[in-house]
C-alpha cells in the first residue's frame, strides 16, 4: 500500500488529537476483549453463530489499545492491505459508519473475514503488541466484524464510489472469495463485471463449506448484495469451459477473464474400505448440510445422522465437519490426526471452540482400514498410532508409524478432511493456460497473469488449497494487474 | 429457471420432457448429462441428455419416476419451470468408425443411449441396438433407434414383444452371430453387470454409463465414485463411461443403496 496515503491519513487532525488523548502507558495497560460466546452445552445442539460479536462499548473499549503506530506493520499482515489504524481510530472516537467504510475500501468482504480470517497469524501477528510488548494484540479481527456487522445491522449501508462505467466486459469464473474479492475491485475501477457460478447459489465455498455456526449465510448474502448494488452481475448455474466456452466469453466481447475456480476436488487416502458407505468427503458432508440443507426435515437431499463420528484431518474443515456433526447429534464426535496438537493447521480459535463442545481429539492416529457391515456400511476403523520424526518439507514434524500399534474403534460415518485440489474442469477446457502437475494454474505470483495474457487467476485453482483471506488477495491483486494490463493494451 | 415445452409419456413410469436451455443444447454432445433441481428445498439430481435441439434451444430429458425427486420432476407440466438446470457435465462419448457397434440399452438407459446410436451410425459404423424391459409397454423410443440403427433386436422378460428374455440373451446372439467391435450399454446398474461380464467372456470391449448419486456434478462432493482398475474415479468429471470390464459393479450396487 501507497506509505504517502497511510501517513497523510495518520496526520489528519482527528487522529491527532486522538492519539493525544490518552498516554500510550495507559492504552497499553488495558486487558484484551473477550469474545462473547453462546455456551458450550446451548451451542452444540443449535446452528447459530457461537461469536456473539463486541458490544459497543467493548469495540470502543478495544479501540483504545491500539497506538496508531508511525509504522503500521498490521497492515503488512493483511492480504488485502486494509487500512487498520485508520478502520480502529473510527472506532475509537465513535465514528463506526466511517469505520466500515474504510474496511470497504480494500475488502469486499468485511463481515466475512472479521468471521473466517485468521488473524492471529496475520495481522495480529503483526501488531506492535504481539512484536514489540510480547502482549496480546489488539482484536483487529473482532474489531472488524464489528464494524462491518454495526453498519448492516443499522440498515445505512454504504455502497463503494464506483468510477463510471468504462464499458468494458470482464468475466470471473466462481463466485466464492477470490472472485467476489476481483469482481468489487474491479467495479470500483468501472468495469462491466459477470460473475459466472456453477452452482445454484452464490458464494462458493463460503456457502457449501463454511458452516452456519461461524458463517451465517445471511452475511453472504449481504455483502453479495452490496457487489450487486455496485452493478457486478451475477449468473448461477453456468459453468464456464462447459455451459459456456472459454472463446464463447470472447466472442461474446468479455476482455478479460479471472478465474477463481476453487479447490473443488477432495482428496481421498485410497485405503481399503474408503468407498463404503457412511465414508464420505469433507465437502460432500458441509455440501449436503450447508448448500443442501439436508439436515432440514423438509430437505429433499438425503444425509445421514451418524451417531459416532470420525473426521480425518486436522484442517480448519475437519474441525468444521466435526462441529457439525456434533450439532446434528453424534454423541462421539472425534477427529483424528497423524500429527499431534501443535502441527494442526486449524485455527486456534477453531480448536477450542470444538474442545469446549465435547469433541475428542485422537491426535497421532492415522486411519489404514475401514470395516463395513452387510449392507456396505462402515462399522469401524483402524487406527494406527504415530509418533514424530524429523521435520518435513513443511517444516512440521512428520509423523511415523509406530510399527503394529493399532486399534479399531467403532465408527457410524467417516468424513475425510485431508485436503483438497484444484477443480479440473477449467484446466480441463481452458486453451493456453499453463497447469502444473497438481492440476493448479500457473501465473505470475506478482500479477496473477497467466500465459494467454487476458486471463487472470487466484485462490485455490493457484494456491491448491489455501485460506478466503489470501484468495481475496489474489482477486484483489488480480484486479490491479488486469486493470494496468488493459490499460496500456487499449489498441482499438 | 428453465421452462418445459413439452412433455409427453412414454409409459406409465417414464416421462419425456423438453427443457428451455439455449446454451446447454448448443454445446451438448453425446454422453453428456445434466443437473436438475425443483424446488427450493429440492435436490440436486443427474439425468444424462437424450436429444438437443439448438435451433429451438431446447433439450431432451427422460424421467422415470423412482423416488421421491424423479416423481417431483414428473408432476410438472407444459409451462412450468425446473428451479435449476446445469450442464452438460461429464466427459462426451468417444465416437469414431469402429466397425460394428452393439447399444445395449434397458429400460430407461435407452433414453441416454440414443445420441450415441445417432453418433455412432454417423460416424460409419454399423449399428445394431438391443433394446430390452420387463415388459411391452416399458420399451421406448424404439422408432428413434430404428432411425439409425442397422439392426434393432427387442427382448422382453415377459415375452410380451420381441423375443423373450433377457437383454444379455440379445447380447450373446449378436456376439456369436458376427464380429462386434465395441459394446455400449447403459441400464440399471445390475444390467451392465451382467451385460459387462458376458462381453468379457467374448472379450468385446464394453463402455457402460454409470448413473451414481451426485451432488454438485462438477467434481466437488466425490459422492459419485466408483472403482475402476483398482482406482478410485469421479463420474461426474472422470465419466460417466466406462471401460465397463473394469468397473467394480458390486461396489457401485451397495453405493447406489447409500440412501435406501
Amino acid at each position: 500500500m501507497n506509505n504517502e496515503y497511510l501517513k497523510a491519513e495518520r496526520a489528519q487532525e482527528w487522529r491527532e488529537t486522538l492519539r493525544k488523548s490518552m498516554k500510550n502507558k495507559d492504552r497499553t495497560d488495558l486487558p484484551r476483549v473477550k469474545m462473547p460466546e453462546v455456551p458450550p452445552e446451548i451451542r452444540c445442539h443449535t446452528y447459530d453463530e457461537v461469536n456473539l460479536g463486541l458490544s459497543l462499548e467493548q469495540a470502543i473499549g478495544e479501540s483504545h489499545r491500539c497506538l496508531d503506530c508511525v509504522d503500521p506493520t498490521c497492515i503488512t499482515g493483511c492480504p488485502v492491505e486494509i487500512n487498520i489504524p485508520k478502520f480502529i481510530k473510527n472506532i475509537e472516537r465513535g465514528e463506526i459508519f466511517e469505520a466500515a467504510k474504510t474496511l470497504k475500501e480494500t475488502s469486499a468482504l468485511p463481515a466475512v473475514c472479521g468471521r473466517v480470517c485468521p488473524q492471529e497469524r496475520q495481522c495480529e501477528s503483526k501488531c506492535f503488541y504481539t512484536l514489540k510488548l510480547k502482549k496480546q494484540p489488539v482484536a483487529i479481527g473482532y474489531l472488524e466484524r464489528f464494524a462491518a456487522d454495526y453498519e448492516r445491522n443499522s440498515g445505512q449501508i454504504s455502497i463503494p464510489d464506483v468510477a463510471p462505467a468504462n464499458g468494458i466486459k470482464i468475466a470471473v469464473v466462481g463466485s466464492g472469495p477470490a472472485g467476489l474479492s476481483f469482481a468489487g475491485d474491479m467495479a470500483k475501477m468501472g468495469y462491466d463485471v459477470t460473475v459466472f457460478e456453477a452452482l445454484h447459489e452464490l458464494g462458493g465455498v463460503l456457502r457449501y463449506g463454511i458452516p452456519e455456526f461461524r458463517l451465517p449465510n445471511e452475511i453472504v448474502d449481504f455483502e453479495i448484495d452490496v457487489l450487486k448494488k455496485m452493478g457486478v452481475k451475477f449468473l448461477t448455474n453456468c459453468i464456464v469451459g462447459k455451459t459456456i466456452l472459454q472463446e464463447d466469453l470472447v466472442a461474446e466481447g468479455f476482455r478479460g477473464i479471472f478465474v477463481g475456480s476453487g479447490a473443488g476436488l477432495p482428496n481421498f487416502m485410497n485405503i481399503p474400505g474408503e468407498n463404503l458407505n457412511g465414508v464420505m468427503s469433507c465437502n460432500e458432508y458441509l455440501t449436503r448440510i450447508n448448500l443442501m440443507q439436508a439436515a432440514d426435515p423438509e430437505s429433499d437431499t438425503p444425509i445421514h445422522l451418524g451417531k459416532k463420528v470420525a473426521v480425518i484431518g486436522g484442517g480448519n474443515t475437519a474441525m468444521d465437519a466435526v462441529r457439525t456433526a456434533r450439532r446434528l447429534g453424534a454423541e462421539k464426535a472425534m477427529i483424528v490426526y497423524r500429527r499431534s496438537e501443535e502441527e494442526m493447521p486449524a485455527r486456534i480459535e477453531e480448536i477450542k471452540h470444538a474442545k469446549e463442545e465435547g469433541i475428542e481429539f485422537l491426535t497421532l492416529h492415522n486411519p489404514i482400514k475401514y470395516e463395513g457391515d452387510a449392507n456396505g456400511r462402515v462399522q469401524r476403523m483402524l487406527l494406527q498410532r504415530m509418533k514424530l520424526g524429523d521435520p518435513d518439507a513443511s517444516g512440521r514434524r512428520s509423523p511415523v508409524a509406530i510399527e503394529g500399534d493399532t486399534v479399531w474403534i467403532d465408527v457410524d460415518e467417516v468424513i475425510v478432511s485431508v485436503g483438497v485440489s484444484p477443480n479440473p474442469l477449467i484446466p480441463q477446457s481452458f486453451s493456453g493456460i499453463e497447469v502444473t502437475s497438481r492440476g493448479t494454474i500457473v501465473v505470475n505470483n506478482e500479477t496473477m497473469q497467466s500465459a494467454v495474457k487476458t486471463i487472470f487467476a487466484g485462490g485455490d485453482i493457484v494456491r491448491g488449497g489455501a485460506t478466503v483471506i489470501l484468495a481475496m488477495g489474489d482477486g484483489r491483486k488480480a484486479a490491479k494487474s488486469m486493470h494496468e494490463y488493459l490499460s496500456s493494451n487499449q489498441t482499438e | 429457471m428453465n421452462k418445459i415445452v413439452g412433455k409427453e409419456g412414454l409409459s406409465d413410469k417414464v416421462v419425456k420432457f423438453e427443457i428451455e436451455a439455449p446454451l446447454i443444447a448448443k454445446s451438448r454432445k453425446p454422453g453428456h448429462f445434466v443437473i436438475v433441481r425443483v424446488g427450493k428445498k429440492g435436490e440436486r439430481v443427474p439425468y444424462t441428455i437424450a436429444a438437443a435441439d439448438p435451433q429451438k434451444g431446447t433439450i431432451t430429458l427422460v424421467i422415470q419416476r423412482v423416488g421421491k425427486s424423479s416423481e417431483k420432476l414428473c408432476q410438472l407440466n407444459i409451462g412450468d419451470y425446473v428451479t435449476d438446470l446445469v450442464g452438460p457435465l461429464g466427459k462426451a462419448t468417444h465416437i469414431e468408425n469402429f466397425g460394428t457397434v452393439l447399444c445395449a440399452g434397458g429400460g430407461v438407459g435407452v433414453a441416454p443411449m440414443l445420441p450415441i446410436i445417432e453418433g455412432m451410425k454417423k460416424a460409419g459404423n454399423k449399428v445394431i441396438s438391443v433394446l430390452a424391459a420387463r415388459t411391452k409397454e416399458l420399451i421406448i423410443l424404439e422408432e428413434q433407434v430404428r432411425k439409425f440403427s442397422d439392426e434393432v433386436i427387442i427382448m422382453t422378460d415377459d415375452g410380451s414383444y420381441g423375443e423373450k428374455g433377457l437383454i444379455t440373451n440379445g447380447v450373446e446372439n449378436v456376439i456369436q452371430r458376427e464380429k462386434v467391435d465395441l459394446c455400449v450399454t447403459i441400464g440399471p446398474a445390475i444390467m451392465m453387470k451382467f451385460v459387462s461380464e458376458l462381453t468379457k467372456k467374448y472379450d468385446v470391449p464394453t463402455i457402460a454409463s454409470l448413473n451414481t448419486i451426485m451432488v454438485d456434478g462438477t467434481g466437488m462432493c466425490g459422492a459419485c465414485r466408483v472403482t475402476v482398475g483398482g482406482k478410485t474415479r469421479f463420474v461426474c468429471v472422470d465419466g460417466p463411461e466406462f471401460d465397463a470390464h473394469q468397473v467394480d459393479f458390486d461396489e457401485m450396487l451397495m453405493r447406489l443403496k447409500a440412501y435406501n
